[in-house]
């Protein structure tokens, strides 16, 4: 057995990192961040992600950053550095949506959410937060419109799985059943008062995100509350490894994975998310160009049909063992029970019941392709 | 979990039940308790010769792949085809659910090995976390 063990001088820690290891979760270094990747206490990363799913988890999050644009011209500073249409969204309202470069490729994804007239709120990834808030700061000088970086600001707590809003509803004054999936409200929690609240997660499921002040008391006590109200759900505290198998069943982009500076829009299909209809927006020209030229590598579903688990990187063949990709996310699923993969491959290669190989260990290994999302939450009343 | 006293250890967290000249091999409890989940094995064939500290084969958690090197060299009689389906029993019980039976082709190498208690103090210090 081999040990893959990192350890990085420098890094970072959330106001929870005492209260993860008093818990015994088993750390990793993520982008930077000393965070848990899973508790053994919980039952480990197949039980997290099954209370998801079935139930609750509770998932520090806090490494994830936050921008805020305040000001008369918040909204031209948002429509100008992203890519979905925030011009469509009410007070409260969130939506997903991306960063990019003048080439179409990725800064980063993020979801914004419009808590005022004039105030727009940036949830960003954890490896990507200086870069992000110095291109935001950078793009949006014309703007009368303060930028400001709040990532240092708050513990970001995810409550995630269909018995979130039965969890959260006991700790808080806000009607949770007047929030709908994407949008945000404010209330007391815990005692604190105008806290923000937000149906969004990364999980594929239902759910809620919240935003208390950072310091490691007040973190600490709303962490050890929103657990104690969960027990009675089954709720488990969730690392890492599960916020990784969740989002994958769910299709759910990972910065530096199925997003980065090298992949486009297109590439990644996240075109929905991207309104062409807007008339300007940085990256908008070249993914228009692109569009005219066609794709040429289009992310792909795969579940494995032989023995194997496909990985980050592995390279994806065709029938003769010729190259023709490589695998950005793979794992093993625990809710679906299979071997799933997101992979890029050329389009004529990616189309629903084909097979590729995906080459482990030297050997090429049968895949399909198969429609995605994997894992799409059931309808509930 | 107690490590067995007639089992030797490898600092790869691999162990090797001596038995005369043949030899079963598994990883250790530790090994399965800092992967997590183990969701795949893959091991050799019938008749597949090992070399000592080579690869054999490869476990797999939800998170990561871990190569399984051979504790002595010899020639594979069996495999544990258990863990093909059930994967979860080395997370289980590590020391029971065994990857592969071996004739062993030098026993003599065995005594360059960890026994439980040097193993146990190796795997204290390594851990420290």
């Amino acid at each position: 057995m081999s040990a893959l063990e990192v350890t990085t001088p420098v890094i970072r820690k959330t106001a929870l990192n005492a209260v993860h290891r008093r818990m015994g979760a088993k750390m990793v270094e993520f982008n930077g961040w000393d965070m848990p990747v899973e508790y053994p206490s919980s039952g480990g990363i197949i039980a997290e992600h099954l209370a998801v799913r079935n139930g609750v988890g509770i998932f520090d999050v806090s490494h994830m950053g936050d921008i805020r644009l305040q000001g008369l011209e918040a909204l031209a500073a948002v429509q100008h550095i992203s890519m979905n249409d925030a011009s469509r969204l009410a007070i409260g309202q969130a939506q997903y949506s991306a960063l990019l470069y003048p080439q179409g490729t990725f800064v980063d994804d993020v979801i914004v959410h419009r808590l005022g007239e004039n105030e727009y709120f940036l949830v960003i990834n954890a490896g990507t937060r200086e870069k992000d808030f110095n291109w935001v700061r950078d793009n949006t000088h014309q703007f009368d419109c303060k930028v400001e970086n709040l990532s240092d600001d708050f513990t970001q707590i995810a409550i995630q799985g269909p018995k979130g809003v039965d969890l959260l509803q006991k700790l808080t004054d806000a009607d949770l059943s007047a929030v709908k999936f994407y949008w945000v409200t404010r209330g007391t929690i815990c005692g604190l008062k105008n806290v923000l609240i937000a149906r969004t997660g990364y999980t594929a499921e239902d759910g809620f995100e919240i935003y208390v002040p950072a310091d490691e008391a007040t973190s600490t006590m709303v962490w050890n509350k929103v657990l104690e109200a969960g027990r009675e759900f089954g709720a488990v505290a969730c690392g890492l490894g599960a916020r990784n198998t969740l989002r994958l069943e769910g299709k759910l982009p990972l910065y530096g994975h199925e997003i980065s500076d090298t992949i486009n829009v297109w590439e990644a299909g996240l075109d929905r998310f991207c309104k062409m209809e807007k008339p300007e927006f940085v990256g908008r020209e070249a993914l228009e160009k692109s569009k005219a030229d066609g794709l040429k590598r289009t992310l792909a579903g795969l579940e494995m049909v032989e023995r194997g688990i496909a990985r980050d990187g592995y390279r994806v063949q065709d029938d003769t063992g010729g190259e023709i990709g490589y695998v950005t996310s793979g794992s093993f699923a625990p809710f679906l029970k299979k071997n799933i993969a997101l992979a890029y491959v050329p389009p004529e290669s990616a189309s629903i019941g084909s097979t590729v190989k995906v080459e482990i260990r030297g050997q090429g290994v049968k895949a399909q392709v198969v429609p995605t999302p994997f894992y799409k939450r059931p309808k509930r009343s | 979990m107690s490590y067995p006293s007639d089992f030797k250890y490898t600092k790869e967290h691999e162990w090797i039940k001596p038995e005369g000249k043949n030899a079963t091999i598994g990883i250790t409890n530790h090994a399965q308790e800092s992967l997590g989940d183990i969701v795949f094995v893959e091991l050799p064939k019938v008749g597949t010769v090992l070399t000592a500290g080579k690869t054999f084969g490869s476990v797999e958690s939800v998170k990561a792949v871990s190569d399984l090197y051979a504790p002595a060299s010899g020639t594979v009689t069996e495999t544990n085809a258990d863990l093909a389906t059930a994967p979860e029993k080395v997370n289980k019980n590590a020391h029971g659910a065994w990857m592969v039976k071996i004739t062993l082709k030098e026993p003599g190498e065995l005594n360059s090995l960890l026994s439980a208690a040097d193993y146990e103090k190796f795997v204290s210090e390594e851990g420290g976390h």
